[in-house]
């Protein structure tokens, strides 16, 4: 079986969608036909660009594009991880520590899949690396921003039981582990989630686009077994290295919170 | 002989004050509300970043890890705080019965629901978490502020009685004068960052 092609006026039609839904907009004053419109051209421009990029990577497969493609995957994600906090980090932690725990986690998931799972020649191959780490990258992105802002939110408003229980001596491990085993909690729910509910209630995007491609439907399940799984792997240790470092840096050298290491939330 | 030294302590608008106090000796600080009374508790137990330091006998807050400072160096904050449902999850080492009688707190109390309890109660049993850590000075942020005439009595009885046996030092933040010529051997005014000696 085949895929069929897409025609520049297939798109055109389920566009349509779109401005009907402007339209809607402007009738009703809902006010959201600026952003919706907005978003819809962004998606399909940057989502071009990237057909282009890998249609040139895949004719050249050289590692130094690979790495610098993944870079700029991994810079832009933990800019987004940066700004969806209410309380980010001052200074360089702000972005350092999703980005780092995001590097961390994604990358060392995404190596093991391509190395010992799939094991194809070159290893980082861009058809397989890049839609790889897209898919671990931008789940792990948002178990981490989850986590974290449910960590400094939560460190900020317990402010007072978190000291009560330093000023009774305990480490700052004891005193912090509640908000932190929440917050690792609230980073994994959407994964743990979207496995329960995978094949039952949704058929997971990236199946339904291997099926529609012309994929038999069991090999299809097979990859989304993988991608789901590593995705599990890296959301769940990002987050624990993310939540982890932050917990840490909440506290100076003699075990002080210090709440003065986060920006106040803009009102 | 637990004594504890304040050199050159200074902590945003407070300070830098010298103090020292000697082993069973109280001192009690008033001081208006704002003149920074609990800045200098919390600068004590090694809570907020500040200037100079404390030493418990001839050790200095610095040469301590600070988890062991801040139990030989207890600060009992003014509001207690509770993170577990029940009472008695608070209390790693037990509690000394005797204290609890002396408080009138039945020994059940350990398994009363956080929640239920009421303010005083949570007071009282805020203090015995601390001083079942066998603390060798105390910073005490007005631990009677939320109890009547009777219930502070009970306080005060059991904190000399603690102050006696321990030979402990006792840095007392009260704004109460009656109570502060019943508890203190000295006490200061902290005014515009500075204590000011009473009497």
């Amino acid at each position: 079986m085949n895929v069929v092609a897409l025609s520049p006026f297939d798109l055109a039609v389920a566009a349509l969608l779109i401005l009907a839904l402007a339209g809607l907009s402007l009738r009703m004053h809902l006010g959201v036909e600026r952003p919706l419109l907005l978003s819809a051209v962004r998606s399909t421009v940057q989502l071009l660009l990237i057909g282009l990029v890998l249609k040139l990577l895949f004719d050249s497969a050289r590692p130094l594009w690979v790495a610098l493609l993944a870079t700029v995957m991994l810079v832009v994600a933990g800019r987004e991880v940066m700004v969806r906090q209410k309380r980010r980090f001052v200074g360089w932690w702000g972005f350092g520590l999703g980005t780092l725990s995001m590097f961390v986690s994604s990358f060392a998931v995404t190596l093991l899949a391509l190395l010992l799972v799939i094991g194809i020649d070159p290893w980082y191959a861009p058809q397989y690396a890049i839609p790889l780490l897209g898919m671990v990258l931008g789940n792990t992105m948002n178990g981490i921003s989850l986590g974290l802002d449910r960590l400094t939110q939560d460190a900020a408003q317990r402010r007072a039981v978190i000291e009560a229980r330093l000023a009774l001596g305990q480490d700052w491990r004891r005193a912090i582990s509640d908000s932190r085993r929440e917050a690792i909690r609230i980073g994994m729910i959407p994964i743990i989630n979207a496995m329960s509910a995978a094949g039952i209630v949704s058929l997971p995007g990236m199946m339904t686009g291997q099926i529609l491609a012309g994929t038999p439907p069991v090999e299809a399940v097979k990859y989304q077994i993988l991608v789901m799984f590593l995705i599990a792997g890296g959301t769940g240790s990002g987050t624990m290295v993310a939540v982890g470092l932050a917990s840490r840096r909440l506290f100076d050298e003699r075990q002080r919170l210090r709440l003065d290491r986060l920006r106040l939330p803009r009102s | 002989m637990p004594s504890l030294q304040l050199r050159q302590i200074a902590t945003r608008h407070v300070g830098p004050i010298d103090l020292s106090i000697g082993s069973a000796q109280c001192v009690c600080i008033r001081g208006a509300s704002g003149s920074g009374k609990t800045l200098l508790l919390r600068a004590i137990a090694d809570l907020d970043p500040h200037r100079g330091d404390a030493l418990l006998d001839a050790t200095s807050c610095s040469r301590l890890p600070a988890p062991e400072w801040r139990r030989a160096v207890a600060l009992v904050a003014a509001e207690s705080q509770w993170w577990s449902e029940r009472i008695g999850d608070h209390f790693d080492r037990g509690v000394e019965s005797r204290w609890m009688e002396q408080l009138a707190l039945p020994a059940a109390a350990l398994d009363w629901e956080v929640a239920r309890c009421s303010t005083g109660e949570r007071q009282r049993l805020a203090l015995l978490r601390t001083l079942m850590q066998a603390p060798a000075a105390l910073l005490l942020d007005e631990p009677t502020g939320n109890l009547d005439a009777e219930g502070t009595r009970w306080v005060e009885a059991l904190l000399d009685e603690y102050r006696r046996e321990r030979q402990a030092a006792l840095l007392w933040v009260s704004h109460d004068g009656a109570q502060i010529e019943r508890v203190a051997q000295r006490s200061y005014l902290l005014d515009d960052g500075r204590l000011q000696a009473l009497r």
